[in-house]
């Protein structure tokens, strides 16, 4: 479904990212942990081309990924969800996930509504469907944005350290519904620092480290017997 | 005779200033994009005119068109020269408002399949409004206050009125401080209202989301 083939990726003379090969199988479920800097968030950034590879390749569905085809494509296949929510704050809770459907998926307004208050649902939102963002907390606000991910339908979904902004408080709240998510066949690329979701979702687990897979494995692995170094060390840290 | 003058000023100052948001969106929305060329040719466009006095751009407008043969009539010429004119000024305005909106914002809309033209059109520049209106307004104002320098070309606007009244009844005092007054009249309740705007602004700032500074320091 989605696959990195010898990316790199500079930030000027900074190398983020060195020769990263990854698939990512359809209906995976991928948890990406590491230390900040090691080049996680680039790494899902590079899969919606948020950030263009330096050199490499990305495939999404067998199509490869290029500034020229990278609007239809992304438009077509995937969704993302951001540390900081990003919801549009000029529009209430319904109009945000009924305005990328209405506008590029071409579905007229009465369908996106009904779609958007089914995902509303899911999310445990249906009542604040009138509400701008602005006065929803941080965990409702991360979960109105991953109902309008859900809204259009893709088959991708990126995560891009969705609870790191939260307070410990509403954290739950928000894995709840990624863990709610992770039983349909939708592909989930997950940056992410709780290891506790990471145990019940994923399907394999990514370490990274200074732009480098360091290590890759079930759960499980992680959490028994990490083989590098390096892997030890930072699970030392995060697992208390 | 005023009456005329000024709705003459006013006239020229409306379509000057639809001129001028037009012209400022435009180059306001090129001068953030990411094409150099583009970026160039707004700031050209931006430095010139506002680097250059308004009243040379209308004499240059007025006479030096003409030597071209192409006459254009006064009220053309208070449009364009006016306009475009202010258009610059406007042009930094959404500029500014632009890059005051988050990054996250464009991320969120490219992560959807959002072109350029598409995410600025439904996300970036309706959250701008809100921001620029007060600025934008106070260019509304300057823009009247500016529509007298078409006295100078025989332009039959306020100005021109109170000139022309001046010099033939020799009463120079009253004629000009009665077009000062009507001046005022346009310009103050524009004024007092972006103030007023732009004060209730800062006292309930809440449609904005609350904003986390990690997200610009691209965490890897």
């Amino acid at each position: 479904m989605i696959k990195l083939q010898d990316v790199n990726k500079y930030f000027g003379e900074h190398h983020v990212l060195k020769d990263i090969n990854l698939e990512v199988a359809e209906g995976e479920k991928l948890v990406i942990i590491g230390p900040s800097g090691s080049g996680k968030s680039t790494t899902v950034r590079c899969m919606n081309f948020l950030e263009a590879p330096t050199s490499g390749h990305v495939f999404i569905d067998g199509e490869e990924l290029t500034q020229k085809n990278k609007i239809q494509l992304v438009r077509q296949t995937s969704a993302m969800v951001f540390q900081s929510f990003n919801l549009y704050p000029h529009k209430t809770v319904l109009e945000n996930l009924t305005l990328a459907p209405i506008k590029l998926q071409k579905l007229s307004k009465e369908e996106a509504i009904k779609k958007a208050r089914k995902y509303l649902a899911i999310v445990g939102l249906s009542e604040k469907e009138n509400a701008y963002p602005a006065t929803l907390s941080g965990g409702q606000q991360q979960r109105v944005a991953i109902a309008r991910a859900l809204a259009t339908e893709k088959k991708i979904i990126l995560f891009d350290e969705p609870t790191s902004a939260l307070d410990p408080e509403t954290v739950q709240e928000v894995l709840d519904v990624m863990i709610k998510l992770s039983k349909e066949n939708i592909t989930m690329v997950v940056v992410t620092h709780e290891m506790g979701f990471a145990r019940v979702v994923a399907d394999r687990v990514i370490f990274m480290d200074d732009g480098r897979i360091v290590e890759e494995g079930k759960p499980e692995h992680f959490f028994e017997n990490p083989t590098e170094e390096r892997t030890k060390l930072f699970l030392s840290k995060i697992l208390r | 005779m005023f009456g005329e003058g000024f709705l003459r000023t006013i006239e020229v100052a409306a379509l000057a200033l639809i001129l001028a948001l037009v012209l400022g969106i435009i180059f306001g929305v090129i001068s953030t994009s990411n094409n150099k060329v583009m970026r160039g040719i707004a700031r050209i466009y931006v430095e010139f005119f506002q680097n250059t006095p308004l009243v040379i751009q209308v004499f240059f407008l007025y006479n030096g068109l003409a030597i071209a043969g192409l006459r254009l009539s006064v009220f053309v010429i208070g449009v364009l020269g006016i306009g475009v004119y202010h258009g610059a000024y406007v042009s930094e305005v959404v500029k500014t408002g632009i890059t005051s909106i988050p990054e996250g914002q464009v991320e969120a809309a490219k992560s959807q399949g959002f072109t350029y033209i598409q995410y600025m059109r439904y996300i970036i520049l309706p959250q701008t409004i809100k921001i620029i209106l007060p600025p934008l307004t106070n260019q509304a104002v300057n823009l009247i206050k500016n529509t007298s320098v078409l006295a100078m070309i025989s332009g039959f606007d306020l100005m021109y009125m109170a000139d022309s009244w001046a010099s033939s009844s020799l009463d120079y005092g009253p004629s000009y401080v009665f077009a000062g007054l009507l001046y005022f009249m346009l310009c103050f309740p524009l004024a007092t209202w972006a103030r007023k705007y732009e004060e209730r602004l800062k006292r309930n700032d809440t449609t904005r989301t609350l904003y986390d500074p990690c997200e610009e320091a691209v965490t890897c």
